[in-house]
């Protein structure tokens, strides 16, 4: 396979500055809230403020009454509008548990924030207004927030379903019958673990916005929505409305950050529809900041159970591990999946023999639904196994690098067949890490710590690495139904020569700050010769590329991408069929390079893709029975995930008087095979870090008993600021993906997976010597302090 | 409803507002200048950020009518003739933006920083950019950005 990489004069590999930039700095960048609809009512969506209750009465007489205020819905009155209950597309188990959930709450209101009755206004400032008038009765129950109590089903929250249990999820790979125990019986060390992943607010900082308008012929619909996933949008919003999917678009403007929370089917997505299609009026949503942390899906939110057996010499000899996962109060489009993508990781970049033990329980609470945020599940299962590695390091008094180098899977491995029977296409951990260890002066920083972290010693030093695979490029169709999820995980690529040689590339990728138009344009330049300004990419307009699986799980270039390859190579099969014709050779005799055939051995004789185009249009002279024009579409079906690798590496201060930690550096070596723009996957990792580096040390959302989100503003949520994060040093190994033509992985998640152990096993570091082998996301100035007391009380 | 009189990327405009309407929602809704973007209900995200005769300012913390008689500029006013300010060109070369909705607001302050610290250090960017909030690129490039506008990079 020709993988595309230091050829001369390419432009993968440069550093093309993005085209999406001039629109979205002058201001004329056009996201959902900005579109002007003439017309539109706005609606305003009532939210329950209690975790678990019956709805007795609604009075909405006052609401309907405030002039302006043009309909007023309870769950009650749009009961008949659904032909289905919102979507789940991941029944993870055949006997998965999934209550019937509708966009409001017709009867029972089983979280904070779950909608209840919806208004439609003229104005955006009346349907808010009118929400104060309306009055709720409600029969209040005791809620159950915390996931460990809820799995003891003392409080229900879908009494009708008699546990909060929706599903039990086991992968235990035994190379005979009982060795995981038998490892664990035989053991040198052990580690036995429990770790919090917090729940997080995915925060992306544009809130959501919908426009549902009616076209004035035929009964079509058009969705606009601040939504990383417009195909899926449309199927799910034609399957849940009942409408003809052909009479359904969906439109993802300029979108304002998604990670994860805008890959979703939401009610008010929905109910806009449902309403606009009533009113046969457009109607419009935009949420706010402070509805959106209970409105929008939360991350993370898992309790894990590690354990790890390794022999005398800290190599790892079996891996157990449960994990409780909190649903929220009903599943949304992949909550239940969300932990399962994290299943085949506990075992990280380490050779472990088939002795895998892994369970987890989905379990429903009373609080917002989980669902993806940047990483799902799989920055959560590297958390867990490189934090127990570090613990497991502390427990055999050696340098956890020197634990990492006994354990890694070597270069000459790969391709890899793993435990689970997954294979890793291809990685150089310990290239990898040495790069990461030398440029932050690791050996240099452990000196440092050892004159730094004496007895009495105010500020403390820590260092803590991480070695991770991030399993991305979703996915693989037939891996995913063996998982029971109800969609495949190709891509779609349409490219289209103009005649005048301008060229249109259509994907099924839908990004919203990735930079795919400048990046697709990249590939296409590349492959087809054409000057990269002259290549338009065009996406997220479900009427315009009709066939597409959106953007998550890192797979827009390593699915995306490469079906844009595939389809050039398509364009250019039929060009040269042309070209062979008019130069009267055949079609082997020709090579393609820079945008030209010549043929081989005479360069005299040569055709340019530009002329191929025009004359494909005119099809005045073609070779009998081929179609005229340019133009090919190519799905591309991954045959592996993509494994992009890589070490990180952190170093920070404790004060411990304070509590404070401060990241002095932090460094991150990341492989994600060739890349395509060097300054976008740069920025992806800065991002991707930050992310991670949040939940390590500042964010989590916090409820009370009652089920209230208590820091549900940006006021309160600490997203950190450009004072509270360090600049991050970033360098790149480059091992080719021998799955693709293109030789790419994703990158999009990697520094989130990264980051938080990373700190975190810094954080222990730092504070091992005061006898704390042990702290729970995030560290908090305030957690940090609590933790030094309490172990300098023992 | 309340008449103001605001000159807005220099050019002079008027509008009825009811009292309670934010200088954000006079800019966006009245005058359909959309570039100046909402994040948060709290002050906090910077989004909204414009200038205010000269000066920073958070357009949601302030009444329409407070700015009466005021002059504005927002994000659409920086570029003359088609040619980016050299702040929105830093951003650019810089990669300082991914999705682009805190952008607005963040090139906005960047100018407003450097008009009050014409050379700042590192930390002074990232102290002075506090305001403002952005999910996607991790601060790295828009404070490089911000930096090699003021001619350090």
């Amino acid at each position: 396979m020709t993988i595309i990489e230091n050829r001369p004069n390419t432009v993968i590999g440069t550093r093309l500055l993005r085209r999406e930039d001039p629109a979205l700095l002058t201001g004329e960048g056009k996201y959902t809230s900005d579109l002007n609809i003439p017309g539109a009512l706005h609606m305003a969506v009532l939210r329950s403020p209690h975790a678990s209750a019956t709805i007795v009465k609604i009075d909405t007489k006052a609401a309907a009454a405030l002039p302006g205020v043009v309909a007023v819905y309870t769950g009650a009155d749009l009961q008949s509008m659904w032909a289905a209950p919102m979507p789940c597309a991941w029944a993870v188990t055949t006997d998965m548990k999934n209550p019937p959930h509708y966009p409001l709450a017709a009867k029972l209101v089983c979280y904070v924030g779950d909608g209840v009755v919806a208004i439609l206004a003229t104005s955006e400032t009346v349907s808010r207004d009118a929400l104060d008038l309306i009055d709720v009765e409600y029969e209040v129950h005791k809620p159950v927030v915390n996931v460990e109590e809820a799995l003891g089903d003392k409080i229900i929250v879908h009494a009708d379903l008699g546990t909060n249990k929706s599903y039990t999820w086991p992968l235990k790979i035994e190379a005979t019958p009982g060795c995981v125990d038998e490892a664990f019986k035989n053991a040198a060390f052990k580690v036995s673990e429990r770790y919090v992943q917090q729940r997080l607010l995915p925060m992306a900082m544009e809130p959501r916005a919908i426009a549902a308008v009616p076209q004035p012929f035929g009964g079509d619909i058009t969705l606009y929505s601040s939504t990383q996933v417009p195909h899926i949008l449309k199927v799910m919003t034609a399957l849940t409305l009942g409408i003809p999917e052909h009479q359904m678009r969906v439109i993802a403007p300029s979108v304002g950050g998604g990670f994860g929370s805008k890959l979703n089917v939401y009610a008010e997505e929905l109910l806009c529809v449902a309403l606009a299609r009533k009113h046969k009026l457009p109607v419009r949503w935009v949420e706010e900041r402070s509805e959106n942390s209970y409105a929008t899906i939360h991350g993370r939110g898992q309790v894990q159970y590690v354990e790890l057996a390794a022999d005398k010499n800290g190599k790892l000899t079996a891996v157990r591990v449960r994990i409780v996962a909190d649903m929220g109060a009903y599943l949304q489009l992949v909550t239940p999946g969300i932990p399962i993508l994290g299943a085949f990781l506990y075992a990280g970049v380490y050779d472990i023999p088939q002795a895998y033990d892994f369970e987890c329980v989905g379990i429903f609470t009373n609080l917002t639904p989980t669902d993806a945020y940047r990483g799902a599940g799989r920055p959560e299962a590297t958390y867990a196994i490189e934090t127990a590695m570090d613990a497991l390091a502390r427990q055999m008094g050696i340098d956890p690098f020197e634990l990492r180098k006994r354990n890694y899977i070597k270069k000459e491995q790969f391709p890899y067949t793993a435990f689970s029977g997954l294979t890793y296409d291809s990685g150089d951990h310990l290239l990898a890490a040495e790069k990461a260890v030398a440029l932050a002066d690791y050996a240099g920083i452990r000196a440092k710590q050892a004159e730094q972290n004496v007895d009495g010693a105010k500020k403390r030093l820590g260092v803590g690495m991480v070695s991770y695979f991030e399993m991305c490029g979703l996915a693989p169709s037939r891996v995913l139904a063996s998982l029971n999820y109800s969609a495949g995980g190709w891509e779609s690529a349409t490219v289209r020569v103009l005649p005048t040689a301008k060229v249109q590339v259509v994907t099924g990728t839908s990004p919203h700050g990735q930079g795919h138009e400048t990046s697709w344009a990249m590939i296409a330049s590349e492959k087809l010769g054409i000057p990269v300004e002259d290549i338009d990419v065009l996406h997220s307009d479900t009427a315009i590329a009709p066939l597409g699986l959106d953007t998550y799980g890192s797979r827009s270039l390593p699915v995306g991408g490469v079906a844009i390859a595939g389809a050039c190579d398509k364009v250019i099969d039929k060009a040269r069929l042309i070209a062979a014709h008019q130069l009267e050779c055949s079609a082997e005799d020709l090579e393609f390079a820079g945008g030209v055939f010549s043929v081989k051995g005479s360069p005299d004789r040569a055709v340019p893709m530009a002329a191929l185009a025009f004359a494909a249009f005119t099809a005045h002279n073609l070779p009998d029975g081929l179609e005229p024009n340019l133009e090919a579409q190519y799905t591309y079906d991954p045959p592996n995930f993509s494994w992009p690798f890589g070490t990180h590496i952190c170093v920070l201060e404790i004060d411990i008087e304070t509590g404070k930690v401060d990241v002095l550096k932090y460094v991150a070596v990341d492989d994600c095979g060739v890349q395509i723009n060097p300054l976008i996957v740069e920025g992806q990792v800065h991002g991707g870090v930050v992310q991670g580096l949040a939940q390590a040390l500042f964010e989590e959302a916090v409820h009370d008993s009652d089920g209230n989100l208590k820091n549900g503003t940006l006021a309160e949520y600490l997203v950190p600021a450009a004072c509270d994060v360090p600049s991050i040093t970033t360098s790149f190994t480059v091992t080719p993906s021998p799955t693709n033509q293109l030789g790419v992985k994703g990158i999009g998640e990697a520094g989130t997976i990264g980051a938080a152990p990373a700190v975190m096993n810094a954080v222990v570091d730092a504070l091992s010597g005061l006898g704390i082998t042990h702290m729970d996301m995030p560290a908090s100035p305030k957690n940090v302090w609590l933790a030094i007391q309490a172990a300098s009380s023992k | 409803m309340m008449k103001v009189n605001i000159t807005v990327n220099g050019a002079p405009t008027e509008g009825e507002i009811e009292p309670r309407t934010l200088l954000v929602h006079y800019i966006r809704e009245h005058l359909n200048l959309t570039g100046t973007n909402i994040g948060c209900d709290t002050s906090s995200c910077g989004a909204c950020t414009v200038h205010l005769n000269g000066e920073a300012v958070k357009s949601c913390t302030i009444l329409a009518v407070q700015a009466d008689g005021d002059k504005v500029d927002t994000i659409e006013g920086l570029s003359k003739d088609g040619v980016m300010h050299p702040m929105q060109q830093a951003f650019m070369e810089n990669h300082g933006l991914q999705c682009g909705y805190c952008t607005p607001g963040m090139v906005m302050a960047a100018i407003g920083l450097l008009n009050e610290n014409p050379n700042p250090s590192e930390q002074e960017v990232r102290l002075g950019l506090e305001g403002n909030l952005c999910r996607c690129t991790g601060y790295h490039n828009i404070v490089k950005s911000v930096l090699a506008a003021a001619g350090k990079n």
